[in-house]
């Protein structure tokens, strides 16, 4: 019972996955492919999660945490470079 | 009956329930008409999801092979802290640079307060 319920969910998240592809491919702005992005990296991490308990080993549970903090980092820079232009800014003042 | 048999529809429904969940999420993300309302479809249900999700594997791991995953319960926390502030994040720029509403959209609370700092952005980068 427990690998088909993980089956089903891996059918499912993969689908998902394809609606947030649609979404990049289509999307009108590009705030729209940052957030598809944002959900891709989120649903990477359900799927990664299914396959480590189908396989019945805990060594890709590293991967859940390190992708989740790559795809944080690279929403957020995203998000700054389409709101100031820049990922990463120099404040330089004259003072000194 | 042992602690196996007990937690077993337990772990499948939290799973099945994250995956439905997550298709529901991206299902919003295709069928709503602009950012903001895509931006309120992935971030908080998807966080969800990914909890239950989670969720289930703990417990898998905790029950069927007796593994207490710290990195598990880390995932868990991490995601809870980090989903809604990208979603804040991915808005705030949307909204920054400029993505109009959607125009049956009924209210936009910061149309008188951030415009005027964009257009101040725009002037002093144009100095520069």
């Amino acid at each position: 019972m427990l690998d088909t319920a993980v089956l089903i969910a891996l059918l499912l998240l993969s689908l998902s996955m394809l609606g947030s592809l649609y979404r990049i491919l289509k999307g009108p702005t590009m705030s729209d492919r940052v957030v598809a992005l944002d959900l891709i990296g989120v649903q990477i991490i359900g799927i990664i999660t299914l396959v480590s308990v189908m396989l019945r080993t805990e060594a890709y549970l590293d991967i859940v945490l390190l992708i989740g903090i790559l795809s944080f980092l690279g929403t957020v820079a995203f998000a700054k470079y389409l709101e100031k232009g820049v990922v990463i800014e120099r404040e330089r003042s004259d003072d000194h | 009956m042992n602690v196996q048999t007990i937690i077993e529809p337990v772990i499948a429904g939290l799973i099945l329930l994250g995956a439905v969940l997550g298709l529901l999420s991206s299902i919003g993300v295709v069928r709503f008409p602009d950012v903001y309302t895509r931006s309120h479809a992935s971030s908080k249900s998807s966080t969800l999801s990914i909890l239950f999700v989670l969720l289930g594997a703990f417990l898998y791991f905790l029950v069927y092979l007796e593994i207490t995953s710290v990195k598990l319960l880390l995932a868990i926390v991490f995601v809870f802290i980090t989903s809604p502030v990208a979603g804040h994040v991915t808005g705030r720029a949307a909204y920054r640079s400029g993505v109009p509403l959607w125009k049956r959209s009924v209210r936009d609370d910061l149309r008188h307060v951030v415009k005027p700092e964009a257009s101040q952005r725009q002037s002093a980068s144009l100095e520069e």
